[in-house]
């Protein structure tokens, strides 16, 4: 190395030279204020559409009595997977309402709902759509990729900017954040659909609209399903996170024990949000399977008070 | 018998620029020179032939002749390039959308090697699929399902579902469903390939029993040659797209049109394919006819003519018997100095005659046995030939010679 040659304002030479400044921050900011200004209407529209929706299902999880919750995600549970399934329901709920935490996670239940139709209120139609376009599959995928792997904090702010803090920002960046699975594995589904299969469809003279709902969508069940449970899940997780712009339910004993490091209290919360989303993850899951082999309900009834050693099923 | 399904100089060519390509062809461009000039695949190259009315047409190929490509092409679920296709004189290809469905709904089925079920419906929903896409009513498409499951022996399993059945039970799914439509053509790719042998003989013998109750037009797709012989009417062979050779099993046996259409029989059991009629020949025994032949004469003449036994019929061709020089000298020892003796009296008793259709595997226990050549004789008891050991090892001995 010659002693001549400083390398660092060689290096900072090279630099100006060739890399210019991006002014992308300044530009999504541009947009947002853009939109802000002159799509109010829209946005007061979609505002109150899904503030309609969540707090009303937010209500209605609150104006069920505990005891009817209890019976029917019971029974529920012990349709689709198992006695060992309902007795952890049980034993899952009563653990809520014994941390007092009841009202934030009907609260968390009805958001997430919410949220949940809206995404694949959307993300379905999407997702089939892709299916059918190779192009609009090309156009979409990025977007889908953006909307993953964006930190959720970045489009935190835009939602407050645009709807203000409450419930409504936080479902909508739920939506957001829940969608892309449900798109993915639709548009998955039915492309794994057998050829044959589908070629059995036109053959025998389905037209497209036939052709979908006749052999692609039931084919493509599982997957479908697998992309409403990764929704839901997704959906939960992201529910928490919301709290921080008021979306409120589970997240604010989380946020809670963060901001004030009460452990107790942000452990519950945690808590709260496992069993949830375990009661809702298993009850998904049960509905991807065909269920024409399964027992009905008085069978497993009948099973699990006469005979505690029937556990093939299980 | 007239014709039901033509096919005219059809052509597909797999790429983005089909037409390209086509010029190609017409310019004597092989199927693997245009795949490197333009990386576009000729599936099929002017195919022609005609389906007749009520026979089982077998288009037999190797993987990658076309065939697959050819019965897609038969209900467009693959849109030829060029050419024309006529069902009752139709030409499909010019069809609608619109008309191109109402074709598929009532007129022509498909059966699928996969079988291709629907797993999500009973074996009565998937039988009755076809009549619920046209929109039949529940009560009648569940009838004509149910008598279509009782065609195939499945009218019990009608509200299993498709996981519960075994493969041979599937495509009898398979074949329910195609039938229920009742269509004038069923196409069949494939439909038995994916079957063990045993069941797929099985299924053979099951559509020669449909179609024995009603013949239907079917276009059959195979690559096994002894499927081709046993459920064809008629075979079209294909080569790299191109229909090489059409016509009866016997024909191409007899005269395969190129080396490619003879390695097919290399090793194949022609037993199965040739008739008596087939291998029968008649310059093998001295033929003496009736009346006017004494005992005597007729031994001199065998004796004259080197040959070991003779076939002896009337003026109208009509078959006798057989006599040998044993059984003739046997006679004569018999009879006294003066007596002319009948023919009749030294017809060799052991000898039956076989009818012209018999296929060879069944003649072969009896021409072996017998120290005589077999007569064959047609309908109506008429003189066709005889055939010997000799004849018949020579036969199965044909297409190995053939193909060296």
């Amino acid at each position: 190395m010659g002693p001549n040659v400083d390398i660092g304002s060689f290096w900072q030479a090279l630099k100006d030279a060739f890399v210019m400044e991006l002014p992308i921050g300044e530009g999504f900011t541009a947009v947002v204020d853009f939109m802000q200004e002159h799509f109010e209407l829209f946005f007061v529209a979609v505002a109150n559409t899904i503030s309609f929706v969540a707090d009303n299902l937010t209500e209605f999880f609150n104006y069920l009595p505990p005891q009817l919750v209890f019976g029917v995600l019971a029974v529920l549970a012990l349709w689709r997977v198992g006695w060992r399934f309902a007795l952890f329901v049980l034993v899952g709920l009563y653990i809520v309402l014994g941390m007092d935490l009841w009202p934030e996670s009907m609260d968390t239940l009805g958001l997430v709902i919410a949220a949940t139709l809206a995404a694949l209120g959307v993300g379905l139609p999407v997702g089939v759509a892709m299916a059918k376009s190779e192009l609009l599959a090309a156009a979409v995928r990025p977007v889908l990729d953006f909307m993953q792997t964006l930190p959720a904090f970045v489009y935190l702010i835009p939602a407050v900017i645009f709807f203000g803090t409450g419930r409504v920002p936080g479902t909508i960046a739920t939506v957001i954040f829940a969608m892309p699975p449900a798109v993915r594995l639709m548009n998955l589904g039915i492309r794994q659909v057998p050829t044959e299969n589908v070629e059995a469809g036109r053959a025998f003279g389905c037209n497209q609209l036939q052709l979908l709902f006749k052999v692609e969508l039931p084919l493509a069940l599982p997957s479908i399903m697998a992309g409403i449970n990764q929704t839901i899940m997704l959906a939960l997780s992201m529910v928490v996170i919301a709290s921080m712009i008021g979306a409120g339910g589970l997240g604010d004993p989380v946020l809670a024990g963060i901001q004030q490091l009460r452990l107790g209290t942000g452990f519950e919360g945690g808590l709260g949000v496992v069993i949830l989303a375990i009661i809702l993850d298993r009850l998904t899951q049960s509905f991807a399977q065909p269920n024409r082999q399964r027992e009905g309900v008085l069978t497993r009834l009948k099973r699990f008070f006469g005979r505690a050693d029937a556990e093939r099923t299980a | 018998m007239s014709t039901k399904l033509s096919v005219q100089h059809v052509y597909k060519v797999f790429g983005a620029h089909p037409r390209r390509a086509l010029d190609r062809i017409k310019r004597g461009e092989s199927k693997d020179e245009i795949f490197a000039a333009t990386g576009m695949t000729v599936g099929v190259s002017d195919a022609s032939f005609e389906v007749q009315e009520g026979e089982i047409f077998v288009v037999m190929g190797l993987s990658g002749s076309g065939k697959s490509t050819l019965v897609r092409m038969l209900n467009r679920l693959i849109d030829p390039t060029a050419g024309a296709i006529r069902i009752d004189g139709q030409d499909i290809t010019r069809m609608t959308r619109k008309q191109l469905i109402e074709l598929r709904r009532r007129e022509i089925s498909m059966v699928f090697q996969s079988f291709a079920l629907m797993p999500h419906q009973s074996v009565l929903e998937n039988t009755a699929f076809g009549l619920a896409v046209a929109g039949t009513s529940r009560s009648q498409r569940e009838e004509k399902a149910l008598a279509a499951l009782d065609a195939v022996g499945l009218k019990a399993n009608a509200h299993s579902y498709p996981d519960e059945l075994s493969g041979g039970m599937k495509q009898r799914v398979g074949l329910a469903r195609a039938l229920a439509v009742n269509p004038g053509i069923l196409l069949m790719d494939e439909a038995f390939s994916a079957l063990d042998p045993l069941i797929r003989t099985e299924m053979q013998d099951e559509l020669l029993r449909l179609q024995s109750e009603q013949a239907r037009t079917v276009v059959f797709i195979t690559h096994d040659l002894d499927e081709a012989m046993r459920v064809g009417d008629r075979i079209a062979i294909m080569q790299g797209g191109a229909v090489v050779q059409v016509g009866t099993p016997e024909e191409i046996v007899r005269e395969p049109a190129n080396e490619y259409v003879r390695s097919f029989f290399r090793g194949v059991d022609v037993s199965h394919v040739f008739t008596a009629a087939d291998v029968a020949r008649k310059d093998h025994v001295t033929v003496m006819e009736r009346p006017g032949v004494s005992v005597r004469a007729a031994l001199e003449r065998l004796r004259e003519h080197d040959g070991s036994a003779a076939v002896v019929h009337d003026r109208s061709r009509k078959y006798q018997g057989v006599v040998s020089i044993d059984s003739l000298i046997a006679c004569i020892d018999g009879l006294g100095r003066r007596e002319e003796g009948r023919i009749e009296q030294a017809f060799v008793a052991d000898v039956t005659p076989v009818t012209a259709d018999t296929p060879l595997t069944e003649l072969m226990t009896q021409v072996a046995e017998s120290p005589y050549p077999v007569p064959v004789v047609d309908g109506d008891g008429r003189y066709q030939g005889t055939i010997s050991r000799a004849t018949l090892l020579h036969t199965l001995n044909r297409t190995d010679k053939g193909a060296a």
